[in-house]
């Protein structure tokens, strides 16, 4: 019995692993082809994106975007890649989460 | 104020960007640029016979230069055809720019005729893409395109031009600047300092260039590296050349069909240091077994490389040519007689062939023979299949540059038409083409090209009547079941190349095979020469795929050379 509860804890541990949650938010230049871009080298490495949002900023040339995603491990180098592209101009990264996926949250 | 439209303001860009070639196909939705380019005098268009060609063109010309190389294909089925070229260019970090035709950005989204995404479609393929959406933005597109294939990691660029862009009227006052390569900066000295002290306490590293060391320029700085250090060098297929092949110091090409000695002398390795390399599964097998005992240290411009597959324990980051020539004076001068001896010994015991391979009726011999009678500066283009690997086994490369072959995608069809584009940017060199005859048909139709701008080019066909490669796999790994890997049919290549106006000659079984060759390569012009190679030929050693480097088949050559 006692060793089944800690199999199961184990489980769940590794499960809270997995669901770990990142945020990566990015200022880009705002055009048509950037969200595809981006979203490419997501689907490409079989990753997905559990969440999106993006608004203009005041300038209107550029966007904000936030990405939510699980912590994986392949997670390092998709943002390296994220980074390599010329329409990303800053990149930073929540672990935990990002009170934006909140605020939106209440409206679904 | 100049005063032009779109498209002539492309080919203006082009020509200030130092253009002088443009590989291509006209059609319906690039026509303006068609008409544009009439009126320049500064750039000659060779007309393809596929989009396909035309970026192989444009590889070639990238390739053998390491300049920017321009070609051109109308939308629709022409972008679709390009496209191959284009992810080829991608996984090689070859500098291309291709300008598509889009149809007028009105109908963009309708189905119009000979639309296809193409922006879409490019953009896994490209560094970089654009779908030009006004005339002005040309002035920047156009040298951010050229700055952005040339700078850090190069690669292909493509910008989709709408046909009403390029009919649009443009009014401006000043040209911008050609887009060049951007300058690096400099790894961090502390990394470097690292770097030094791991390379001076390793009793046995290997040092490993690839093909960044070629694009960056660094083949002698890497030499240098590797001389002071005593390290013994091993190249990926793209880094062949970068050290000369009878260089002491040289292990030739490492992985899937490396010399037993050089993969065993990595298994033994206690560092690695892979310089422009980026861990590619054909080089290093099975990736936790590969160098199962060394530090690694890597050296590459681009932060995504590092550790990717394998984790560095030392990563640096920056244009590998600054880095080599910076640990240069951090590194002790060191022969490593031990290691080299040990190395020397295998080298012995493990030759990669024998007298028996070299006669010039086998494959290692036709290449050998081949080699004897180039003259110095001459470069080398493959397809891909055995005769690739052949060639990157035993052709002595003794410059960066040398060879154009498609490392990463593998594309069969890419020989011809990157020879052509070799032989226009260096009118005054020979170019030889190994290529198989499934890898001929694949582009043949470029002969024509051949034929059209009389390029300097020899064919040399190593014909098993069969897709070769993929026989050898079925062979070993399929039980012997030949299926879809025996062509039914012997083709007549010497007939076909005479078809499309080419001198071309068939190796008769007992002719003088050396002195056939010796006159076809002296011909001014292209020429093509069928050489009969036994189907049963393969290539060996070789790693099964996805086993360790360990693991190798076939190639214990000692015993013939006695
Ligand atoms: C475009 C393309 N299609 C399929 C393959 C798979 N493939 C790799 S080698 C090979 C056979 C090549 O035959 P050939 O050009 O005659 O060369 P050989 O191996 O006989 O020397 C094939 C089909 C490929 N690399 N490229």
């Amino acid at each position: 019995m006692q060793k089944n509860v800690n199999n199961r804890d184990s489980e769940m541990e590794k499960t809270r692993q997995v669901d770990a949650i990142a945020v990566l938010e990015l200022v880009v230049n705002n055009h048509p082809g950037v969200m595809s871009h981006i979203c490419g080298l997501f689907s490409r490495r079989a990753y997905n994106v559990e969440g999106i949002i993006c608004i203009p900023m005041q300038d209107g040339m550029t966007s904000k975007m936030w990405l939510q995603v699980n912590e994986e491990n392949k997670l390092e180098q998709i943002i390296k890649q994220v980074k390599k592209l010329p329409d990303v101009l800053t990149i930073e990264r929540h672990d935990g989460g990002h009170r934006v996926f909140e605020r939106v949250g209440v409206l679904v | 104020m100049n005063t032009m439209n779109g498209a002539q303001l492309i080919v203006k860009l082009l020509e200030r960007q130092g253009i002088d070639i443009i590989a291509g196909i006209p059609g319906g939705a690039n026509l303006p640029m068609y008409d544009a380019l009439f009126e320049s005098t500064a750039i000659r268009h060779i007309l393809c016979r596929h989009e396909q060609g035309a970026g192989f063109v444009a590889q070639g010309i990238a390739r053998s230069t390491g300049k920017a190389a321009v070609c051109f294909a109308t939308s629709g089925p022409g972008a679709t055809n390009v496209l191959t070229a284009i992810a080829d260019a991608y996984l090689d970090s070859i500098p291309v720019i291709c300008i598509t035709g889009q149809v007028p950005a009105s109908l963009i989204g309708t189905d119009a005729f000979q639309e296809v995404d193409t922006y879409g479609m490019s953009i896994p393929i490209t560094k970089h893409n654009f779908l030009v959406r006004t005339v002005g933005e040309l002035l920047t597109i156009i040298p951010r395109a050229f700055e952005l294939a040339l700078s850090g990691r190069p690669g292909p660029v493509l910008i989709d031009v709408p046909k009403d862009v390029q009919m649009a009227e443009i009014s401006f006052a000043q040209w911008p600047e050609p887009g060049r390569r951007t300058t690096e900066k400099a790894t961090d000295i502390e990394s470097l300092r690292a770097a030094a002290d791991m390379i001076n306490r390793a009793k046995r590293p290997i040092l490993c260039l690839g093909g960044g060391i070629i694009h960056a320029g660094a083949a002698e700085a890497g030499r240098l590296l590797a001389e002071k250090g005593g390290l013994p060098t091993t190249m990926t297929l793209m880094g062949l050349g970068a050290i000369a092949s009878d260089h002491q110091l040289s292990l030739g090409m490492l992985g899937m069909h490396a010399a037993r000695s050089t993969n065993m002398a990595l298994q033994d390795c206690d560092l690695f240091i892979a310089a422009g390399a980026r861990f590619d599964d054909r080089a290093t097998g099975k990736i936790v077994e590969f160098c199962p005992d060394a530090s690694i240290i890597h050296m590459d411009i681009d932060p995504s490389e590092v550790s990717k597959l394998k984790t560095a324990h030392i990563a640096l980051v920056g244009d590998v040519k600054r880095s080599l020539e910076a640990l240069l004076p951090l590194v002790t001068e060191n022969s490593r007689t031990i290691w080299n001896n040990q190395i020397e010994v295998l080298k012995e015991m493990y030759p990669m062939t024998s007298p028996e391979a070299r006669v010039p009726e086998k494959p290692y011999g036709l290449i050998l023979k081949t080699s004897e009678l180039l003259d110095e500066g001459s470069f080398i283009s493959t397809d891909v299949g055995k005769h690739q690997m052949w060639a990157a086994q035993v052709f002595p490369f003794e410059r960066p540059r040398q060879l154009l072959t498609s490392g990463g995608l593998g594309t069969m069809g890419f020989g011809l038409p990157a020879a052509i584009g070799a032989a226009l940017a260096h009118p005054d060199k020979q170019i030889v083409l190994f290529t198989g005859d499934g890898s001929l048909q694949m582009n043949i139709q470029e002969l024509a090209t051949a034929i059209e701008q009389q390029v300097n080019i020899k064919i040399i066909i190593m014909n098993n009547n069969s897709l070769g490669l993929v026989r050898q796999q079925q062979n070993l790994f399929y039980n012997k079941q030949l299926f879809a890997s025996d062509f039914q049919i012997d083709i007549d290549f010497v007939t076909i190349a005479k078809g499309f106006g080419m001198k071309a000659v068939n190796v008769e079984a007992g002719g003088d095979l050396p002195a056939l060759l010796e006159r076809m390569l002296a011909e001014p012009g292209p020429c093509l020469i069928n050489v009969p190679i036994d189907r049963e030929e393969d290539v060996y050693p070789m790693v099964p795929p996805g086993a360790s480097n360990s693991i190798m088949l076939g190639g214990c050559n000692a015993e013939k050379c006695k």
